[in-house]
């Protein structure tokens, strides 16, 4: 199983790794996975007041490419609007990264993390 | 005592130096295959490279080669769940095929050891599951027609396992080209090392593991991989080339000058270039072959893979020789055999003739 | 809080080793030099099949092989008459199972064993089940260990063998296998178990222990891949159905021309073991304890799986909370550890082991197991020390759950969707 080097960056240099306030209403967070399955992920976003995702954050308890998969998201969802940000699909995140075959749930569950972060922030606005 | 010139490579053939080249470097490697780990990905990287060298030579294609403990796995790993009564079996099979297919019916061969496809047909006509038949004959390297054998065996919608142990390596094999559904292979026939052989599976076909346990080899053998012996197993394949029947002749005419009445078993059908079957009429298998070892020559006599005992021969039986078939000694010559060698070997097969063979028997005066 | 770095100490790059660190002695090891060289005339000069009986070339490999049987059966005061050469532990364990179950199947039809066992035990197991024959797998206390009591009750009039390894290959706990054999005994049922893991690590006795079938790999034992041991006893005899018919070699049991220089090595492995397991076992004791007191004082929340003073020498089984384990191994690449074991780690699924255990499954994750060898050194444990107690520092300062459990949020009463 040999990772492709873009994969192993963001596992050894992630980007945003952290926490933002989850009750900024600004904030919204997304948990996704279960610690019996072996991954979860916590992605966080920060929306201004033009709609544009400003921040992003996250932790993840899992494999590498798991890891390398929401700190990518992280990096593709700053500066886009929520509902580009919605379209990220996990194919996109699974080509970037060149995942092999059984890693591909690891693309799925952080397109999972950041429509469960959108989800919160919109439930938040309204 | 000088070292004894050695002609029983069909029994065992010395490690070349290419298969010894890669073991040693193999055997730096400390990985388990099945590891994920650094040293892991670097045997597994050995195993899959020697795979493909194996598939490579042997023609395989698509096909799985699944690596065993040796060409006896091997054939037991083809034929496991198959019933005896649902099998066809070649005569002159060699032991690993014969016992496990106890019972199945038993397809002639003619009087140079070859299937008589006449009355294998005949056979396929019950609608056996399995026919099981060797490319090349451990004792008599008589080849038989197993592209055309694989035809009928399809056209019957029967399953073909082909040992081609003694052939692979010897003569070109093409998996393809034979049509078999799975062909077994070993890897210290052709200067690889001992305890490796591999299973060549159509990818269309199914088989029973023998070994379970840990999912190695695609799920149909289990047990961490002799890396190093696969290792050796894949540079000797690449080095095997194909030999020249020259020697073999030339041994085969002195004999036949120095005693007339010597029988080459096969020798009329196509045999590998390197394998002689000679009987002496009237003389022990035993006796020859204990005579010309104290002579210096190591040969055997029928297959070395029993107990010791030496019996008489169920291949030479099958092909009609009667007494004959106690009555004959292997002699395999391998790549590097030499002229003198074989020189030396003639003149002291003479002598054991003027010697041993039964009075009356006209031997001319030398050789 | 922002993204951690956590640089190793300068001295530190300065020691790491050029070539990762092996500590994977549990999956395999490499040869020990003194074997290789044993092995190496039996390629060459001496390369006969040692089943020629009527030249020379034939009577010095059968020398090698017969020297080699009686080196195996020394290390466990057995009988070299009672030593079979296989593939690899995992035929052995084949053929001793179906082997045994086979021969005996019109007299008894039942078979004992442990869910912590080797898959290829219980795979044959599964596949006798098949079959017809009866299988109880028997679960272990917290500790990794067989409940006598329960072993006793599982055993009946019925039971032809009881399969039970000396020490797992996860975890390293072993097995009381003397009272076993007694239990075994006294109720007429076979004892077989897998040593792939215990022979040559631990004394073994197979009188004393009255074990009547053992598995033996080469390559754990600083030998060869490609070649095992299965011990069968003669008296009482233990009968076998053969797996692998043909030319009849190892008296029936086993056909198929026995790999010289294979054999070779692993009698000598088994030498060199015999002479060496006192010192080598006080050595790989110091240098676990070295490690654990390394990780221990630097690394809260870290769980040893199995018993610790029943156990192989160099082997520990270490769970670290909140991070996840094949994360971790990305994260200390120039190590070589395991994550589950060799066989199934490329597979999702955790531990069944650390699951028999009573090991939560999000613990079992977090699981790593560290083989000490040989050819470990001090310099090596320490170095493994410090990047795994760095990788699990920085890995936890990443892990949502980590962050959960400092804010005293208890992971089990979230809500976790599966998927």
């Amino acid at each position: 199983m040999a990772y492709s080097e873009k994969l192993v960056d963001h596992f050894e240099n992630p980007r945003n790794v952290g926490a933002l306030d989850k009750n900024d209403p600004g904030v919204g967070t997304g948990l996704v996975g279960a610690p019996a399955c072996g991954d979860v992920m916590k992605l966080q976003i920060k929306v201004n007041a033009e709609g544009i995702i400003e921040d992003a954050k996250f932790k993840t308890f899992g494999c590498g490419s798991a890891i390398a998969s929401s700190s990518l998201v992280t990096e593709w969802v700053k500066g886009k609007t929520v509902d580009e940000a919605a379209t990220i699909k996990n194919t996109d995140i699974a080509k970037h990264l060149a995942l092999p075959p059984v890693k591909i749930h690891c693309s799925v569950l952080a397109e999972d993390a950041i429509k469960a972060a959108i989800e919160d922030y919109r439930k938040k606005r309204v | 005592m000088t070292t004894p010139v050695y002609l029983d490579w069909n029994a065992s053939a010395p490690l070349g130096e290419p298969a010894r080249a890669a073991m040693a470097h193999a055997f730096t490697v400390a990985g388990n295959p099945s590891s994920v780990h650094a040293a892991g990905r670097a045997a597994r990287k050995i195993v899959e490279e020697a795979r493909a060298s194996v598939a490579s030579v042997a023609g395989a294609g698509a096909a799985r080669i699944v690596f065993t403990g040796g060409g006896t796995e091997a054939n037991a790993l083809a034929l496991n769940g198959f019933a005896p009564a649902d099998c066809i079996v070649s005569a002159v099979e060699h032991d690993s095929v014969w016992a496990p297919l106890s019972g199945a019916r038993v397809a002639p061969v003619d009087r140079d050891g070859i299937v008589d496809l006449a009355a294998l047909e005949a056979l396929l006509a019950d609608r056996p599951k399995l026919v099981a038949v060797m490319l090349a004959n451990n004792e008599t390297g008589a080849i038989q027609p197993v592209a055309e054998i694989a035809r009928l065996t399809r056209a019957a919608g029967a399953r073909l396992h082909c040992d081609a142990v003694q052939a692979f390596g010897k003569i070109a094999v093409d998996f393809e080209a034979l049509g078999a559904d799975t062909l077994a292979l070993s890897a210290h026939k052709i200067g690889g090392p001992q305890g490796v052989g591999a299973l060549i599976v159509r990818e269309s076909v199914q088989v029973n593991p023998l070994l379970s346990g840990g999912g190695q080899e695609t799920g149909l053998r289990a047990g961490t991989q002799n890396v190093a012996g696969i290792a050796g197993f894949g540079a000797a394949a690449l080095a095997a080339a194909p030999m020249a029947a020259g020697l073999r002749d030339a041994l085969e005419n002195a004999i036949r000058t120095a005693y007339v009445g010597v029988a080459i078993h096969a020798g009329a059908a196509p045999r590998l270039p390197n394998t002689s079957c000679i009987g002496l009429p009237g003389v022990s298998a035993e006796t020859q072959v204990m005579t010309l070892d104290l002579a210096g020559f190591a040969v055997s006599a029928g297959a070395a893979c029993s107990s010791g005992k030496v019996k008489a021969s169920r291949t030479l039986a099958a092909m009609g020789a009667g007494t004959g078939a106690g009555e004959a000694i292997r002699v395999s010559l391998g790549p590097t055999t030499t002229t003198e060698e074989i020189d030396a070997f003639a003149r002291a097969w003479a002598a054991l003739a003027r010697r041993l063979a039964p009075a009356g028997a006209k031997i001319p005066a030398a050789a | 809080m922002s993204t951690a770095t956590i640089k190793p100490p300068a001295n530190d790059r300065a020691n790491a080793p050029r070539r990762p660190v092996y500590l994977d002695y549990q999956a395999t090891t490499p040869m020990d030099p003194r074997v290789l060289e044993a092995m190496m005339p039996y390629f060459t000069e001496k390369f006969g099949n040692p089943h020629s009986r009527n030249h020379e070339y034939g009577w010095e490999a059968e020398e090698g092989v017969e020297k080699a049987r009686a080196q195996i059966a020394e290390l466990i005061a057995a009988d070299e008459r009672e030593i079979v050469f296989t593939s690899g532990a995992t035929e052995s364990n084949n053929l001793a199972i179906a082997g045994v179950a086979h021969f005996y199947k019109d007299q008894r039809d039942h078979i004992v064993t442990l869910v912590t066992e080797h898959k290829c035990v219980l795979d044959t197991c599964r596949h006798l089940e098949q079959e017809g024959f009866k299988v109880t797998y028997l679960p272990v206390k917290p500790d990794g260990l067989v409940d006598l009591a329960e072993l006793d009750r599982a055993i009946t009039d019925r039971t032809v063998l009881v399969s039970i390894m000396a020490a797992n290959n996860e975890i390293g706990v072993i097995q009381p296998l003397a009272q076993i054999g007694a239990l075994c005994r006294a109720k007429g049922a076979f004892f077989h178990t897998d040593c792939a893991q215990a022979y040559g690590k631990i004394p073994l006795d197979v009188d004393a222990m009255k074990i009547d079938l053992m598995s033996i790999s080469g390559h754990k034992i600083y030998g060869p891949k490609g070649i095992g041991a299965l011990f069968v006893r003669r008296k009482p005899r233990v009968r076998l159905q053969a797996l692998i018919h043909g030319g009849g070699q190892e008296r029936g049991m086993r056909s198929g021309t026995l790999p010289t220089p294979l054999c070779v090595g692993l009698g000598r492995a088994a030498e060199i073991a015999k002479n060496e397991m006192a010192t080598e076992s006080a050595r790989l004791l110091k240098l676990r304890e070295r490690f654990l007191k390394t990780v221990n004082e630097k690394l809260p929340e870290v769980f040893l799986n199995g018993d610790l003073s029943n156990r192989l020498p160099g082997n520990l089984n270490l769970s670290f909370a909140y991070v996840e384990g094949e994360g971790l191994m990305m994260g200390i690449k120039d190590l070589c550890v395991s994550s589950g074991s060799a066989c199934t780690s490329a597979s999702l699924e955790p531990s069944y082991v650390l699951r028999a255990l009573g090991v939560e499954e999000e613990l079992a994750h977090t699981s790593l197991r560290i083989g000490f060898g040989r050819f470990t050194t001090e310099a090596e444990v320490d170095y493994a020390a410090e990047r795994i107690v760095q990788a699990v520092s920085k890995l936890r300062s990443m892990s949502p759950l980590w962050e959960m459990a400092q804010e005293g949020i208890d992971i089990k009463s979230i809500q976790w969707a599966a998927h």
